[in-house]
């Protein structure tokens, strides 16, 4: 994966002011598990009988959620491996917002 | 029997992979709920597959693409085998989700159920009233053994979701249920009005809320939702309605053999768990592989596509949203598994449905009056 796709993250239709903060660490939910599918051949986000397929840029950002590092360090980390993609952080914090929206992740 | 040799495979038909792969591991069971989606025969059926045939089933399916797995049954903690089996399949990258009433549950088995790497565990509860409960299980004990099932589950850091058949004699209760549900720190409830079908067909009757109940119960869930949401409370609910009340059939199981793999105690592979009792002949695990019978079998290509349909589905604009709907509805209410499902206003049977309305408003049968689930009914059910 060489290009950000960028703006096809999904995003809430109701989506809140932004108020997560760049020091903030986001984990998985507890019971939520993401994986690579060979057979959809697709990044998945899997829970309790459920499972959200994910486009590329989404996948990219959840790589990125161990439960140790933060925000901005995730940001810093895709900004470095893409750097050609305009409002990158814009987009990755929309995304952490939708995910703590649909209570897939937690920020700590 | 079709040799593994021969295909029945459509001409430019493409199933989706079977993502989700049910394992009911057996059929015996402590409880006998009125309501058990299991085939009203399975008395005839003893022969369980061993722990070796299991995972093989699992090692294929997931090849084919399955991620999550239900162990489901009977009440699959049952088998011995179980922790076994929960580690070869959490070793093969599946979302493992082990469906039980709770008994027979143990919190030295939810400690090694974690251990062998299980993802998530839900509880069934036949109603949030101990009395109701009890009653409807057919065990006196059962409730309060669930309530501490469920304080265990949470307490091992699984994610847990409470699942409550509803159904005339409970749906009343729903605002207690949902307490209880919130309570227990839930992370998902599903409250599900009984699907009729196996037992609960058998107890229609005595089971079909009213509209009035129905329209009452989810005016009351949308309350919590409301108040949820204002609270950010990550608990979810679902409320599953009877499609008894509804104009258009539901589009079961997204589309036949094309999302949803049953494999049968005896290795009987289905595509939804009440199918067995079609007149159809299903492919066993035992005599062929799982990708034989997901593309090739013929049981699986049976309705897969458009072809099949009669009047008035196959003209029907509304074909490819919900496929006609459940062929096994179709079957129990009209004798033909082809037909439109009933449920569908269009169909020349919906009168059953409106009967089964009326019945649910006036004249519907008591508690004391539903078949329970158990080996003794069954048996005489294989006899008629």
């Amino acid at each position: 994966m060489t290009t950000w796709p960028g703006s096809n993250l999904p995003t809430g239709e109701t989506m809140m002011m932004s108020d997560i903060q760049l020091t903030q660490i986001p984990a998985l939910r507890r019971g939520f598990r993401f994986q690579w599918e060979p057979a959809q051949n697709c990044h998945v986000l899997l829970y309790p009988e459920g499972m959200i397929k994910l486009n590329e840029s989404a996948a990219a950002v959840l790589t990125e959620v161990d439960g140790t590092r933060s925000v901005g360090a995730i940001v810093a980390d895709l900004q470095a491996r893409y750097p050609e993609a305009e409002g990158i952080q814009e987009d990755i914090v929309a995304f952490l917002e939708v995910a703590v929206e649909r209570f897939w992740i937690e920020l700590r | 029997m079709n040799g593994s040799g021969s295909s029945f495979a459509k001409p430019g038909y493409e199933p989706g992979p079977p993502l989700w792969l049910l394992a009911e591991l057996t059929y015996r069971c402590p409880l006998q709920c009125p309501y058990c989606s299991n085939p009203l025969d399975f008395a005839r059926s003893h022969e369980e597959l061993s722990t070796a045939e299991w995972i093989e089933v699992f090692r294929q399916a997931r090849e084919m693409g399955a991620a999550q797995l239900g162990f489901s049954g009977g009440e699959p903690l049952v088998r011995q085998d179980l922790a076994e089996l929960i580690e070869a399949a959490r070793g093969l990258g599946y979302y493992t989700n082990l469906i039980t009433s709770g008994i027979g549950l143990t919190e030295e088995k939810i400690a090694s159920f974690a251990e062998a790497g299980l993802d998530h565990i839900q509880i069934s509860f036949q109603a949030a009233d101990e009395e109701v409960n009890n009653l409807l299980a057919g065990s006196k004990k059962a409730f309060a053994h669930k309530l501490e099932m469920a304080r265990a589950v949470k307490k091992h850091g699984y994610p847990m979701v409470l699942n409550f058949v509803t159904h005339r004699h409970n749906i009343d209760n729903i605002d207690q249920i949902i307490r209880l549900c919130i309570e227990l720190e839930a992370d998902f409830v599903e409250l599900a009005t009984c699907q009729f079908y196996g037992w609960a067909e058998l107890n229609r009757a005595g089971l079909l809320p009213s509209k009035e109940q129905l329209v009452r119960a989810e005016r009351i869930t949308n309350e919590w939702r409301d108040k949820l949401a204002a609270e950010n409370h990550p608990c979810k609910l679902i409320f599953v309605t009877p499609d008894y009340y509804e104009e258009r059939p539901k589009a079961c199981m997204n589309g036949w053999g094309n999302l949803f793999l049953d494999i049968t105690p005896d290795g009987t592979a289905l595509p939804c768990h009440s199918a067995r009792q079609l007149p159809i002949e299903f492919p066993n695990v035992r005599e062929h592989s799982i990708e034989h019978i997901w593309r090739h079998s013929f049981g699986f290509n049976k309705f897969r596509g458009y072809d099949w349909m009669p009047e008035p589905c196959r003209s029907c604009d509304e074909k490819e949203r919900d496929f006609g709907g459940c062929r096994c509805q179709a079957f129990m209410l009209t004798g033909d598994a082809a037909n439109a499902d009933p449920v569908c206003s269009k169909s020349a049977h919906h009168g059953k449905i409106l009967a089964a309305r009326e019945q649910a408003d006036h004249g519907a049968l008591g508690l004391d009056q539903l078949q329970h689930r158990n080996e003794k009914a069954s048996k005489l059910i294989l006899k008629v």
